[in-house]
């Protein structure tokens, strides 16, 4: 039998994933099924949502009830079922395109919302599944299919803009801090609001060989390297921080969530009419 | 002893268990023990030196293909 | 019991019909002339118990309607032109995922922003080919505000039953207009509702289908945890590269419309049975040929009308049989000529047929059918 989290949470028979050799979409996708784990969820109640990309698949390997949706849409087809049936833990998952391109719309306006969904956002910095376009995600100068002369959009940070939009608990974790990345998954689910995580992924096969990144370990490596924990920086200079970037939890302001403040109105409503 | 639970492709080490079919071959387990006591080897992970392994869980941790665990089902230790 | 008779809008019957058939859930963004739809969804929804989510586009509402249905409610969006183009992709979603859900286009006169408020039955192409591939499609189309109570009831049935998204195309002359309706009593409406899985866990193939085509749905939260994709797949839900599965899968989707035709077609006839010429005509534009067949019929021209009500699937047989004893269809659209494609292709061996089209925003007058036919008698 394979471990136990994997016995227990994921569709076994389905592995292993389509991703390349060395992707990190794996290693996020075991760091949420360690949260569900550690949170003891009841699978039948838990509902993994994503949009399409390489990211997207996540779903399909995991033993819960799981959609697979439209490219960009996945919150919106959440917000669905979270507020039909308040009773589910969603969980949502999306690629940095998926989500913060084609699905921004949906993005800030969950976030405005303050709908109790987890959401992660696999970021790697790319669109994978069609071969290597630029993202809004990819970095400044940085080369895509698209961007063969080098990338000139500027990138989100997906962090501030869940934070700016209204998202109630934020944090970022990577593939190599795959830890991390459990135990903001684990606080964005207790969290009654909607949680944003951004996961920092890996895509070797084009983000990677692309811009001369290396491979899977490179990537991680550099990962390892650049990323500061929120605790670490407050220590340290602008110099030192230059070129870094900060994981760790960086918003945790719990306010009304929308489908208790939907209740509400029902409660009033029938307490008035009945 | 037998460590009856096991999948016909995955194999015991007593500390470690390996399924070479889900493994890619891509190096992360390897770069990244601190003890290295697993290595590449033909694109599949294997042991290099199973004392040296310290059940860390790192590898386990960072697998992105859920092919290398630490120790045995829970079950499965009691015997 | 007294029966309950109101004066309403078409928009508000619509509601009200869709509450008597079970709808729990709305979610959809405001645009003329079907916002009444979204208000009134609004105000009434929670007093039921159900849910209403104002989304931040049409995309948005289509998905969380889908979303909504699969934890088992009973859901609709409502739209106009603009917004029944953004929809088309998670249309087609709800298709392949057979997922149950009414889609409400209240038609405007377009193309892009158009003429927001004037009537239009310009998206009666799109109902059937807006969103992209091969596809079923049941899409009906009210003529009274009465009719648009029925219908909705029936939109649910129909998705309800066979898994599918329903559209129920109405006009803004139609969605504003205001008539009596009777509203029966709760237990003389007949209501179905999807087939749920009774079998265990392991044996739950979430798109085996049954003798009908129609698989069985279980509830996200119930126990039975599947997988849900818009990929080809197979019974067990999870993605196939196999042609074959491909190619099964979408015929029996199509399949599902085709076996069940005799279920769904609907269509309404006057005074076809001695008629020289029939008028072709359905929503608002069905009412100026009542009205110029009783000025016809005055005169001693025989005309009749055939109407159809569900739009797809289309009243082939019948339409064909009554083309072979007429001399004439005339079909007055208010567009330059969509369904009047279908009967060209159906009756042209039969019978000749005259178009008359308008897309000046305007409705169609029962003078104009009448000069019409004069003009070609
Ligand atoms: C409406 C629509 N537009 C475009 C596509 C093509 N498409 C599929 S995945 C994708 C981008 C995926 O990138 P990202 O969301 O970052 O996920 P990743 O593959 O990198 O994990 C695109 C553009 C699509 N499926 N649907
Ligand atoms: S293309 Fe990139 S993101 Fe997609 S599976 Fe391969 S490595 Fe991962
Ligand atoms: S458990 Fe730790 S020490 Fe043992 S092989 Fe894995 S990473 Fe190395
Ligand atoms: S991390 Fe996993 S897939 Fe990669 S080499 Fe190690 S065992 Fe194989
Ligand atoms: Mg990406």
């Amino acid at each position: 039998m394979p471990s136990q989290l994997v016995d227990q949470y994921f569709r076994a028979d389905k592995l292993p994933q389509i991703w390349c050799p060395g992707c990190g979409h794996g290693i996020i996708t075991r760091a949420i099924t360690v949260a569900i784990e550690q949170l003891g969820l009841d699978p039948d109640k838990v509902c993994v949502v994503s949009g399409i990309g390489c990211s997207s698949r996540a779903p399909g390997y995991l033993d819960f009830n799981t959609l697979h949706t439209t490219h960009g849409r996945a919150l919106a087809f959440a917000t669905g079922i979270k507020l039909a049936n308040p009773e589910l833990k969603v969980i949502v998952i999306m690629g940095d395109g998926d989500a913060t391109a084609i699905g921004g719309n949906h993005f800030i306006h969950t976030c405005r919302r303050n709908i109790d969904l987890t959401a992660i956002i696999f970021n790697n910095n790319i669109y994978g599944m069609t071969g290597g376009q630029y993202s809004p995600l990819t970095p400044k100068f940085d080369k895509g299919t698209t961007a063969p002369y080098g990338n000139i959009d500027r990138t989100f940070d997906i962090c501030d803009l869940a934070a700016a939009a209204g998202a109630t608990y934020v944090g970022r974790g990577t593939s190599y801090h795959a830890n991390v990345v459990t135990s903001l998954v684990k606080k964005g689910i207790m969290n009654e609001g909607f949680s944003l995580i951004e996961a920092i992924s890996g895509c070797p096969t084009y983000y990677g060989r692309k811009n001369k990144k290396g491979g899977p370990v490179d990537m991680m490596q550099w990962q390892k390297d650049n990323a500061v924990t929120v605790t670490a920086a407050e220590k340290m200079t602008p110099e030192q921080l230059e070129g870094k970037f900060l994981i760790g939890e960086f918003k945790n302001k719990p306010e009304p969530e929308y489908t208790k403040e939907y209740q509400n109105i029902i409660n009033n409503l029938q307490g008035r009419d009945v | 002893m037998k460590n009856e639970g096991l999948k016909a492709n995955e194999v015991d080490y007593g500390k470690l268990i390996i399924n070479a079919d889900w493994c890619k071959g891509c190096g992360i387990c390897t770069a990244f023990c601190p003890t290295k006591a697993i290595v590449l080897k033909n694109e599949k992970v294997t042991i290099a030196d199973i004392d040296k392994c310290t059940q860390c869980g790192l590898c386990e941790l960072r697998c992105p293909d859920y092919a290398i665990y630490v120790g045995r089902k829970k079950n499965e230790q009691k015997d | 019991m007294s029966k309950k008779i109101r004066l309403m809008q078409g928009n508000e019957a619509c509601v009200e019909g869709a509450i008597a058939a079970g709808m729990k859930f709305y979610a959809g963004y405001p645009i003329t002339p079907s916002t009444e739809i979204a208000e009134l969804s609004a105000e009434k929804l929670p007093k039921i118990g159900g849910k209403f989510i104002q989304m931040e586009d049409e995309i948005a509402g289509m998905a969380a309607a889908i979303g909504a249905s699969l934890t088992g409610l009973k859901s609709m969006t409502a739209t106009s032109g603009p917004g029944f183009s953004l929809k088309q992709e998670n249309i087609g979603y709800a298709a392949i995922t057979e997922i149950p859900v009414v889609i409400v286009d209240v038609q405007r006169a377009g193309p892009s922003t158009g003429q927001p408020t004037s009537p239009s039955q310009g998206d009666m192409m799109q109902a059937k080919w807006g969103t992209h591939g091969d596809h079923p499609v049941i899409a009906l189309c009210p003529s009274s505000v009465k009719e648009t109570f029925d219908l909705t009831i029936r939109s649910f049935n129909l998705a309800e039953k066979y898994r599918m998204p329903v559209l129920l195309m109405m006009d803004e002359v139609i969605g504003h207009m205001r008539e009596k309706v009777e509203i029966p009593d709760a237990s003389d409406i007949e209501i179905i509702d999807r087939k749920r899985p009774t079998c265990s866990k392991e044996e739950y193939l979430p798109y085996k289908p049954e003798a009908n085509l129609v698989p069985l749905m279980a509830d996200f939260g119930a126990g039975y945890r599947y997988h849900v994709t818009g990929l080809v797949h197979d019974e067990t839900g999870f993605p196939s590269n196999s042609t074959e599965i491909a190619n099964d899968l979408v015929r029996r989707l199509v399949d599902k419309i085709e076996v069940n035709k005799e279920d769904i077609i609907s269509w309404e006839e006057e005074n076809t049975e001695d008629a020289d010429i029939i008028i072709f005509a359905y929503g608002c534009v069905a009412r100026a040929a009542k009205t110029a067949i009783k000025l016809l019929r005055e005169k001693g021209i025989k005309v009749g009308l055939f109407r159809p009500i569900t739009i797809w699937p289309f009243p082939e047989e019948r339409l064909i049989e009554l083309s072979k004893k007429t001399k004439m269809i005339i079909a007055p659209e208010m567009n330059l000529g969509q369904m009047v494609l279908e009967v060209e292709r159906l009756c042209n061996k039969h019978t000749k047929i005259e178009r008359l089209n308008k897309v000046n925003g305007e409705i169609i007058y029962p003078e104009e059918i009448i000069a019409k036919i004069e003009g070609v008698l």
